[in-house]
């Protein structure tokens, strides 16, 4: 990130990055203008990152649902290359990720493996692309002269909380399974981890991934949960971290449209799990006569 | 209306030459052994040439395997497995597997290019078919890599060892996929034959291999001919064998590995049956008829070589079969608009040529177009008989050419019954426009994998293998693992 | 409205069903057809001989007409060797104005009728405006069919309005637009096909140009498999005109590929394939010079009427 202090007359000043959202494929602030400070963990000041409004979720809803027919329709093949895209840039801009962890408090073997292991988080999800169904799918022996089966589909549009204790790892465990079902999210980051996220936005906008299929925001989460519990457009909610009382409030106002809710543990165990995406997606059942 | 200006009988607008440039890249002139990461001789010093079918011209020199290159690469194949391949991660090995995949599709215009110039396939074929789907093969195993537990539940996964492999002359880059990526996935390496007429494919693909990084004798390439692939077979550092090619070859190796524990999977000829209802969506159907037996030349296993149609359509498609061939061109494989590419080689063309012969001596009529093709290289019409008889060699056999049979049925029974009146059983299509009667004879046909409304479609995520003498044993999606682990 | 039943008797609505993806299979492959150098430059020429040129503004006015009609023998100025389109096609007003601008020529004058684009009209009323366009010295009449009976599944009133409109069309040539962007299904897009065909349709033509999709190469296949059945069946040819969204040369010359490849060399005429455009010949124009100089050219040197 930035660096403070003043600079010798003849040295060069560096060109500060402005951290923005991605909604809808495109890099903006947060329509209320407000931003919040990032400090290291010893105090020193890094820098604003945005604070997403309740009309910055609406926003990313809207162009969630614009892309989730699309993204749900296209190959499997296709959707787990284009992961495989983001694991590549990911990979390619692994050194800068490990300055931006270090900056917001991880220590260089912790930044190290923070990278690497959400490189091969991409590369595993982006493998299950063309696979799940064969797993989650079935062909039903059903007793009358009929062929049944069972195919999974995406929910559609999909909420994500990441937890904070893993700034880059939390945030990309929880939107691969998400997105390589076929759904499109929401995710929001909060406190440090902003930083990361929106590092990461810039990662996802390099790698074909169609634009609402992946928003990112970064804000405060005791502002935004109940926006991202009671949606009406939203199918499912996934959150990580998060205690008791929240996880109550957020189930009641998920009742209103019957939202699917998913606590993930804020340790993050269990990254690699292909249950993760069955969690999101419906099973649809097709009967059809065998006959002349 | 008035008379205008331009021509009222028509136009004989047609395609000019559109070759594809093959100067972007260099084959060398000769090739060596791929064996423990490296290009090396033959231990005999033997050499022999690979040449384009299309121009009879020479396109490299590659070695001849002998015996001591066999035992060489197998030796090569279990150390990399022993010391390197086994103990390494599922995740490490599907990221080799990512890299090639990569790469194939950076070097695809080059691969497209020589596998048209090694084999004969048209160019169109092997840019728009052979090489993605190898692509994609590699890109779908290396996904399963490191996820083996979930395509065995209740079982402990470990791979087998070491897997010789051989393969045919009709899909040369796209059967190094097909065998070498589910091998590697499972924690295999390998030791590949390719067929003795088209091995630069393979040979450029042990330089991929190379260019991924792929650890020293993981992948090994021996080139030769049958008797290299009959050494390869017989060697006892094996723990499977791979094979497709005909199905006399593979009831020898069947016989060959008798005594032993190999784990052997088969994929043979076929000779299927591709049914037409009157309730079809006909034009379409008849499109079906031209993917199932004249692309690639016809010289697939599992390709529509038998029409079955119902006696109500048979006027009308058969009509509109011989217009459609008309339209099918016959020429340099290089050439964009090529659709019938040329004849492997000499042996093959030869023996599609008896076929006609002896088909015309049986007593069936014989229907060719009459295009032009070049007066050099190995070429065939693309043709079908009529009137012809289920006795008839030329429905009960093999030909591996661009000759199709046509038979009527009149019920769905009878329609089956002709289908399953074959030793083989690969592959089937049916076509008709009510789900039920699909449903109905893909129960019904006793083959490996079935068309509805469509044919010879192929796809890393979906298996493919046959019944009764088209072989055991399946290649693609989850069931094409099986044949490369061990399960307890 | 009670069907037409007299009408729908007459009518042999029994075809083959179309699948959907195997059509789109057949239009990939056909699109792969590689056109070069001298084929390439015949191939446009030829395509450039079957273009109707349109203006169907509300906004037209006689000078608009009269602009449009110049370009039509005026491609391009800078080559002589280029031939003329084959028509231009206007709004029943504006027919006497484009035959006078074109007198002298062989460019033809298609007008639409049948209170185009909607067909939202009485009979009468669309009768009465083709033997309006007629009058004015229309060569060619380019109507819509009633989608709403169709949809409807009103085969009969469709056939019966086809053949009222061919009457009152008398010498003059009819093309039958289906609007398949409207029809929903290939499936439909055939059926349609075969009414009109059964009706007198002189030319059976994909859409209006005023909605979106227009002739996409599916329903252009569909269509002229339609075609050769009827030809087939009766012996008699049948033209074909795809209308709106033909956006390049390359578009157009799939068109040919397309009609050469289903119908025969018999199709590529004027006569029997006419393309529906405004601002496709300029492309044309730019790939053929393109093909002279080996030089890639700008709009700027085309003019745009």
């Amino acid at each position: 990130m930035s660096r403070n202090g003043t600079s010798a007359s003849n040295a060069r000043l560096d060109v500060r990055k402005t951290y923005k959202m991605l909604i809808g494929g495109a890099f903006v602030r947060s329509e209320s203008g407000r931003a919040l400070d990032v400090e290291a963990p010893g105090g020193k000041w890094l820098g604003h990152v945005c604070r997403a409004s309740r009309k910055d979720f609406r926003n990313s809803v809207v162009a969630a649902r614009k892309a989730a027919d699309g993204w749900a329709g296209t190959s499997a093949y296709l959707k787990g290359q284009i992961l495989y895209r983001a694991a590549e840039m990911l990979e390619g801009r692994a050194s800068g990720f490990r300055d931006v962890l270090q900056s917001i408090g991880l220590s260089l073997p912790a930044a190290k493996a923070e990278v690497s292991a959400a490189v091969d988080l991409l590369v595993y999800y982006a493998g299950w692309s063309d696979k799940y169904l064969q797993i989650f799918g079935s062909v039903n022996p059903v007793s009358s002269p009929h062929f049944n089966f069972s195919v999974t589909e995406p929910m559609g549009v999909v909420a994500y909380i990441a937890g904070e204790k893993r700034p880059l790892l939390d945030l990309v465990s929880g939107i691969a399974p998400i997105v390589v079902g076929g759904n499109a999210v929401i995710a929001l980051s909060t406190g440090r981890s902003a930083v990361a996220a929106m590092e990461l936005g810039e990662v996802l906008a390099t790698s074909d991934i169609p634009h609402g299929v992946i928003n990112l925001l970064c804000g405060l989460r005791e502002e935004l949960v109940g926006q991202m519990s009671s949606h009406m457009d939203v199918n499912a909610l996934v959150v990580q971290g998060g205690d008791e009382k929240e996880h109550t409030a957020s189930r009641e106002a998920c009742a209103l449209n019957l939202k699917r809710f998913f606590p993930r543990e804020a340790n993050g165990r269990g990254d690699e799990d292909p249950y993760r995406i069955l969690d999101t997606m419906e099973i649809k059942t097709t009967w059809h006569p065998i006959g002349g | 209306m008035t008379e205008t200006k331009n021509p009222t009988k028509g136009s004989n607008w047609s395609y000019a030459p559109s070759p594809e440039s093959s100067d972007h890249f260099k084959l060398k002139d000769q090739y060596g052994l791929f064996i423990g990461g490296k290009f090396v001789p033959a231990a005999s010093g033997k050499r022999f040439s690979t040449i384009n079918p299309a121009t009879e011209k020479v396109l490299a020199h590659v070695a001849d395997a002998g015996e001591k290159d066999v035992d060489k690469a197998v030796r090569a194949a279990r150390t990399a497995y022993e010391k390197v391949w086994r103990k390494m991660s599922g995740r490490e090995r599907g990221k080799y597997l990512y890299r090639i995949a990569r790469i194939i599709q950076e070097r695809s215009r080059e691969l497209a290019v020589v596998e048209s110039m090694d084999g004969g396939k048209p160019i169109r074929e092997s840019r728009d078919l052979d090489v993605p789907l190898a692509t994609a093969h590699f890109f779908y195993h290396a996904g399963w890599a490191d996820k083996l537990p979930y395509a065995f539940p209740g079982k402990a996964v470990r791979p087998i060892g070491v897997a010789g492999q051989i393969i045919p002359w009709n899909f040369p880059l796209l059967m190094v996929a097909w065998k070498v990526a589910p091998a590697l996935a499972c924690g295999n390496t390998v030791v590949l034959k390719p067929a003795e007429t088209t091995p630069l494919t393979a040979l450029l693909f042990a330089e991929i291999c190379q260019e991924a990084g792929l650890p020293d004798g993981v992948f090994n390439c021996i080139t030769g001919a049958g008797s290299t692939g009959a050494a390869l077979v017989k060697h006892p550092g094996l723990n499977k064998v791979a094979f497709t090619g005909s199905t006399d070859v593979g009831k020898a190796i069947q016989k060959s590995l008798a005594g032993r524990t190999t784990k052997l999977t088969l994929e043979l000829g076929g000779k299927a049956a591709n049914i037409i209802f009157e309730d079809a969506a006909i034009d379409q159907a008849v499109e079906g008829i031209i993917n199932g037996i004249f692309f690639n030349q016809g010289h697939v296993c599992c390709a529509g070589s038998r029409l079955l149609v119902q006696e109500s359509v048979e006027k009308e498609v058969v009509a509109k079969l011989k217009a459609r061939m008309a339209h099918l061109i016959v020429g340099d494989p290089l050439d964009k608009n090529t659709d019938i590419g040329a004849i492997n080689s000499k042996a093959q063309c030869d023996r599609i040529q008896d076929y006609l012969k002896v088909g015309q001596e049986e007593g069936a009529e014989l229907f060719q177009t009459n295009c032009p093709i070049p007066d050099k290289g190995y070429f065939i019409r693309p043709s079908f008989f009529t009137k012809v008889a289920q006795s008839h060699r030329i429905v009960q056999e093999e030909i591996f050419g661009p000759v199709l049979a046509i038979q009527s049925f009149r019920t769905l029974n009878e329609a089956l019954e002709k289908a399953n009146n074959t030793p083989y059983g690969l592959s089937g299509g049916v076509w008709t426009d009510k789900g039920a009667k699909i449903f109905k004879v893909t129960r019904g046909i006793r083959a490996g994998v079935i068309w509805a409304n469509t044919f010879n479609k192929f796809d890393p995520a979906s298996p493919f293998g046959g019944y009764k003498e088209s072989g055991y044993g399946r290649e693609g999606g989850r069931h094409g693992l099986r044949p490369y682990v061990e399960l307890s | 409205m009670s069907p037409s039943i007299v009408t729908s008797n007459k009518l042999n609505l029994q075809s083959h069903p179309v699948d959907e993806v195997g059509i789109r299979e057949r239009v990939a492959r056909l699109a792969t057809r590689s056109i070069k150098k001298a084929s390439k430059v015949e191939g446009l020429k030829l395509a450039l001989s079957m273009v109707d040129l349109t203006t169907l503004e509300g906004a037209d006015t006689p000078g608009k007409v009269r602009q449009l009609c110049t370009k039509a023998i005026h491609l391009h100025s800078g080559r002589k060797d280029l031939p003329m389109v084959a028509a231009v096609c206007v709004y029943p007003t504006m027919v006497r104005i484009a035959r006078k601008t074109l007198e002298g020529t062989p460019i033809q004058v298609a007008a639409v009728a049948t209170a185009f684009p909607s067909g939202m009209n009485p009979l009468a009323v669309k009768l009465e405006d083709t033997r309006y366009a007629v009058a004015e010295g229309a060569h060619e009449i380019d109507m819509v069919i009633s989608r709403g009976d169709f949809l409807r599944g009103d085969y009969g009133r469709v056939a019966d309005e086809i053949e009222q409109v061919k009457e009152a069309c008398g010498k003059v040539h009819l093309k039958v637009i289906l609007e398949t962007g409207e029809l929903g299904t290939l499936d439909r897009v055939r059926l349609a096909s075969d009414i009109a065909m059964q009706s007198g349709a002189d030319f059976i033509k994909t859409s209006t140009g005023k909605i979106q999709p227009a002739a996409t190469p599916e329903v252009v296949l569909v269509m002229l498999l339609a075609i050769s059945d009827f030809y087939r069946k009766t012996g008699k040819k049948i033209g074909m005109k795809p209308a709106g969204g033909i956006a390049n040369a390359k578009a157009a010359l799939n068109l040919l590929i397309m009609v050469r490849e289903i119908l025969g060399p018999a199709w590529l005429t004027p006569d029997l394939f006419r393309i529906g455009a405004s601002k496709l010949p300029n492309d044309m124009l730019m790939q053929l010079e393109k093909e002279r100089t080996g030089v890639y050219q700008g709009q700027d040197y085309f003019s745009n009427d």
